[in-house]
């Protein structure tokens, strides 16, 4: 099944008069169930197609179809409903709301989508054990390390059930070690529960779970392969 | 349901010092603003007591010939036997107490110098002129006094007159030439309102006729009521074939002018005060949403709507306001109260007798305009901060996700 289709999409950023064309008729189709990696060279527009799938941004011109949903047209509003429950994100910077603890931040989601407090506590909880988190339910993001708050966020973008999970340089701000287990841990709920997973990233710790590679090269798909990531 | 007072919380406390300073800009300013509405309400109330009680009541009857700013006497301009008529007046049901009263216009002299006065003579048994009982020395007339006279305290300074002392009082008679006589000053009265006691002088009202040649007639009869609501009630009860009836609606419509213009300065000086106020407020906000450009590019991301990222500002600004709005009224009605009771002295501000104050304004809040002072305040700051929060809703994600980095 399709989660993500775009069609001959181009993004071209205006500042004053100069303009730049960050995606150049790209078409990707994303299958359910993948756990894909964007790759390329700085600039290449990695981040860019990441914010177009996402419904953060709208292109140019060109189609993007979420979960069979043709988005071009949509209001704020409706983008912002969108995301809500069909895509989860996982920002480079951790992302997370320094006033809300980790529970809470992992709670947001839910709330958003007008979840009842049972319903929340336990998906919640859930997350926590799934991410290893149990311990720092009660801890605001400057009480974490990097690695603690971005499998919070890793949590946070799972909360809802996403079909669609897009993160963005992930393990970037990451040592080794904590780079390795929120990939870990992304890997394990792609296979156990079918989530779908789109990183745009440099590293190859990342590429080597990946299934597919996506090489972007100055707003084009250079190249596209599956491969057999761990 | 997200809680988004929790938030609000939160987020102000992030803040604490900046949260703190523009809560206390409000409240600075709510408490400016109480005590101005207490000031102004102390100073209408005094002035229509004031000018209800010393100078107009609540209704007068005078002949419907009588020209009040003349002060004459001639007996066109009088009413007869008003002793009779005060007292038909009197057995009205909502009718407290009802009086004769007779002015002339007059000159004083004492060692050299001459002062021009009001004269009124008064029936010095009637409660209707207990305002004039209260004594800095001497004793209030008798009805019977032949040579007694009642002055004011300031006219007293002014020519230097003492108990027991004696003037040389001029008076314009009834048929417009001018009589006088020697008058002991038999006691010197205050009403704590200078405009008033340093021009008006007190005489029996047998004298006072018999002296102008008035007969036994008056200038009117002044009436106070039960409740001075039902004046223009009772004003259709008296007989008016040959009288003029005035309630003290009519009587004052000066004041009730100043009273609807000081209203519509204060409304002026609140939106001016407010406005300041939030501005403050506001900036702050600004501030604020600027400071989390990339936190509501993350709750955008993660879904919320625009409405709700207002309803999350809105509801810091709600606390700010409850806050500033809160102390800031304790603090208003703090001084209201202090002031009401102890009074603020401004002395004789020299305002003609349409219009009486009394030398020290005592502050007087009314709930009712303090609660509109604070729905406004809390309104006011509500409406005001939709601008930042608007601009917050606005924000695109992605941009707002970039910012930062
Ligand atoms: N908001 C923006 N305004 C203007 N130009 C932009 C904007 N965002 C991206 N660009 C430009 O678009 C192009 C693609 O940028 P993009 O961020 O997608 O690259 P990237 O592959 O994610 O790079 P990196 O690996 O450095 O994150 C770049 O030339 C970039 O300068
Ligand atoms: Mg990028």
């Amino acid at each position: 099944m399709e989660v993500a289709k775009l069609t001959d999409v181009t993004r071209i950023y205006k500042i004053g008069e100069v303009e730049t064309r960050a995606l150049n008729g790209v078409s990707l189709t994303i299958e359910s169930g993948e756990f894909t990696s964007l790759v390329g060279p700085s600039g290449s527009g990695k981040t860019t197609l990441l914010q177009l799938i996402g419904c953060l941004d709208q292109p140019t011109s060109g189609k993007v179809i979420i979960a069979g949903k043709e988005t071009t047209g949509l209001s704020r509003n409706q983008r912002a409903d969108l995301r809500k429950g069909t895509i989860g994100f996982v920002f480079q910077f951790f992302a997370l709301i320094p006033t809300l603890t980790a529970y809470e931040n992992i709670e947001m989601p839910l709330l958003l989508n007008g979840k009842t407090a049972a319903q929340r506590k336990q998906r919640v909880m859930d997350l926590l054990s799934a991410v290893g988190m149990t311990d720092r339910a009660n801890n605001r993001p400057d009480q974490l390390s990097g690695g603690q708050q971005q499998r919070v966020a890793v949590a946070r973008a799972l909360a809802t059930d996403p079909k669609l999970i897009l993160a963005d340089e992930p393990t970037a701000n990451l040592d080794t070690e904590n780079g390795e287990q929120v990939m870990e841990i992304m890997k394990k709920l792609n296979k156990e529960t079918g989530t779908t997973f789109v990183f745009a990233t440099h590293d190859p710790r990342v590429i080597k779970y990946a299934s597919r590679v996506v090489t972007l090269h100055d707003g084009l798909i250079e190249k596209d392969s599956k491969v057999n990531g761990k | 349901m997200i809680n988004y007072f929790k938030l609000a919380y939160r987020n102000l406390g992030r803040h604490r010092r900046r949260s703190l300073l523009s809560g206390l800009a409000l409240a600075m300013g709510t408490a400016l603003l109480m005590f101005l509405a207490a000031f102004f309400q102390g100073e209408m109330r005094s002035a229509m007591e004031s000018t209800l009680r010393l100078n107009s009541g609540h209704i007068q009857v005078r002949d419907a010939d009588y020209d009040p700013d003349k002060l004459s006497v001639a007996w066109d301009y009088l009413i007869e036997d008003p002793e009779q008529v005060s007292a038909q007046i009197e057995a009205l049901d909502q009718v407290d107490v009802a009086t004769p009263r007779l002015f002339a216009s007059g000159i004083i002299t004492a060692q050299n110098d001459s002062v021009g006065v009001q004269i009124m003579g008064i029936d010095p048994a009637s409660r209707a002129n207990d305002p004039y009982r209260h004594l800095v020395s001497g004793e209030f007339l008798m009805a019977d006094d032949r040579e007694g006279i009642l002055i004011g305290y300031p006219l007293a300074q002014n020519l230097a007159l003492n108990v027991g002392d004696q003037i040389n009082l001029l008076v314009n008679t009834s048929d417009g030439t001018v009589d006088e006589q020697l008058f002991t000053v038999r006691g010197i009265y205050t009403t704590g309102t200078t405009a008033y006691d340093k021009g008006i002088v007190f005489l029996p009202l047998k004298k006072a006729q018999a002296f102008s040649g008035a007969g036994n007639r008056a200038s009117m009869i002044f009436v106070l009521l039960k409740d001075r609501e039902q004046a223009e009630f009772v004003a259709e009860a008296i007989p008016s074939q040959n009288f003029k009836v005035e309630t003290w609606r009519e009587l004052n419509s000066l004041l009730v002018l100043v009273n609807d213009f000081s209203n519509a300065y204060l409304t002026v000086i609140n939106l001016i005060v407010l406005g300041i106020t939030v501005t403050v407020i506001v900036n702050t906000m600004l501030m604020s949403v600027f400071e989390r450009t990339r936190e509501i590019g993350i709750l955008s991301a993660i879904g919320m709507k625009g409405r709700q990222i207002i309803a999350m500002f809105l509801a810091e600004a709600s606390l700010l306001a409850l806050g500033g709005v809160t102390v800031g009224s304790l603090a208003g009605w703090a001084l209201s109260a202090y002031f009401g009771k102890v009074g603020i002295y401004f002395g004789d501000l020299g305002l003609s007798a349409d219009m009486l104050l009394e030398d020290r304004i005592y502050t007087y809040l009314t709930l009712e305009s303090a609660i509109n002072l604070i729905v406004t305040a809390f309104v006011f700051t509500l409406i005001a901060s939709l601008y930042p929060a608007r601009m917050a809703s606005r924000m695109e994600p992605v941009e707002a996700l970039h910012s930062a980095q």
